[in-house]
């Protein structure tokens, strides 16, 4: 499976994203946010960092470059896109996911091991967890605060889209403790904390967040 | 020249960390008579004329990029040269 991760100006996660990407057992390709074609992935992961300096809001400009219409465009058509951190909130701008993230109420940058319970293991990018599986990775973000208003959320309940949800604590004022989302369609997963930090026993908390990245090998493409 | 000002608000349901922020400096400074801060965004738009085209466009500009109207309210208005608003 080829997995093309976009670097946007500012991004930071790229090469840890594509690292995973390998280690899950597929092609990582390197997209460029000038791109306008997708290369040919099957998937696309928008990595975390601070694309354009996270001016106006996070994602907000991102949302407009010329690769985002490719990607807009495929995930409407049901391509798996993960968006992690930064790439979640460039999915909220795209209106590709319902909400937003604002700045953490506490107003402190978070960095942190977090645990996680996966509540929604049907998607492209989770099935590789069991339901309910709690796992540990890296949490970093100032503005992982995610809103919505109450009918969305209820929505989101009601439709089992929460795909995961904090554990042992709220790190950042997030409604409901959510900490990722899927679309109606499923396809598109929007997760602020990072599991590309934690598929190496080397570096961070372990290697509970490969299971994104071996997801994709599991699933039959329709 | 003229200038279209676009103001952005997070909305009132919405959390602004940085406006309780602000609101919690404000009395060790001796400032006590605040109840509440909240902060917002201010775009000035400079354009060559304003007319109702143009102030479709800012309106456009405002809500497809300017503001995030999942979260944000924002008011178009023109600014006059003298300074005033109208």
């Amino acid at each position: 499976m080829k997995i093309g991760v976009v670097t946007f100006p500012g991004t930071l996660d790229d090469v840890d994203a594509s690292r995973a990407v390998t280690i899950g057992g597929n092609e990582a390709v390197a997209l460029w946010h000038g791109d306008h074609d997708l290369k040919g992935v099957d998937a696309v992961v928008l990595p975390g960092g601070f694309s354009f300096g996270d001016y106006l809001r996070c994602g907000a400009i991102s949302r407009f470059s010329p690769v985002m219409t490719e990607v807009i465009e495929a995930a409407k058509k049901g391509m798996p896109v993960l968006g992690i951190c930064n790439g979640f909130q460039i999915l909220c701008e795209s209106h590709l996911l319902p909400g937003a993230l604002i700045r953490n109420d506490h107003r402190k940058f978070v960095c942190k091991d977090q645990v996680l319970r996966i509540e929604n293991n049907s998607t492209p990018w989770t099935s590789s967890y069991d339901k309910n599986a709690e796992i540990t990775v890296v949490l970093k973000n100032g503005e992982g605060s995610y809103v919505a208003d109450e009918a969305t959320l209820d929505l989101l309940e009601g439709e089992g889209r929460v795909v995961a949800r904090y554990l042992g604590g709220n790190p950042n004022g997030s409604l409901r403790d959510i900490a990722g989302i899927t679309n109606e369609r499923g396809n598109v997963v929007g997760l602020m904390p990072h599991p590309e930090h934690a598929v190496e026993d080397l570096c961070g908390p372990g290697t509970d967040g490969l299971g994104f990245f071996t997801s994709l090998a599991a699933t039959v493409f329709a | 020249m003229a200038r279209v000002v676009v103001d952005v608000m997070l909305k009132p349901e919405i959390l602004d960390p940085q406006g309780k922020a602000v609101a919690g400096a404000l009395p060790r400074l001796g400032f006590t008579n605040v109840v509440g801060v909240r902060q917002g965004k201010r775009f000035e738009i400079e354009v060559d004329e304003v007319t109702d085209a143009v102030l479709a466009e800012v309106e456009k500009m405002a809500e497809t990029l300017l503001a995030n109207t999942v979260i944000e309210d924002f008011v178009v208005r023109v600014e006059d040269p003298s300074g005033a608003t109208a």
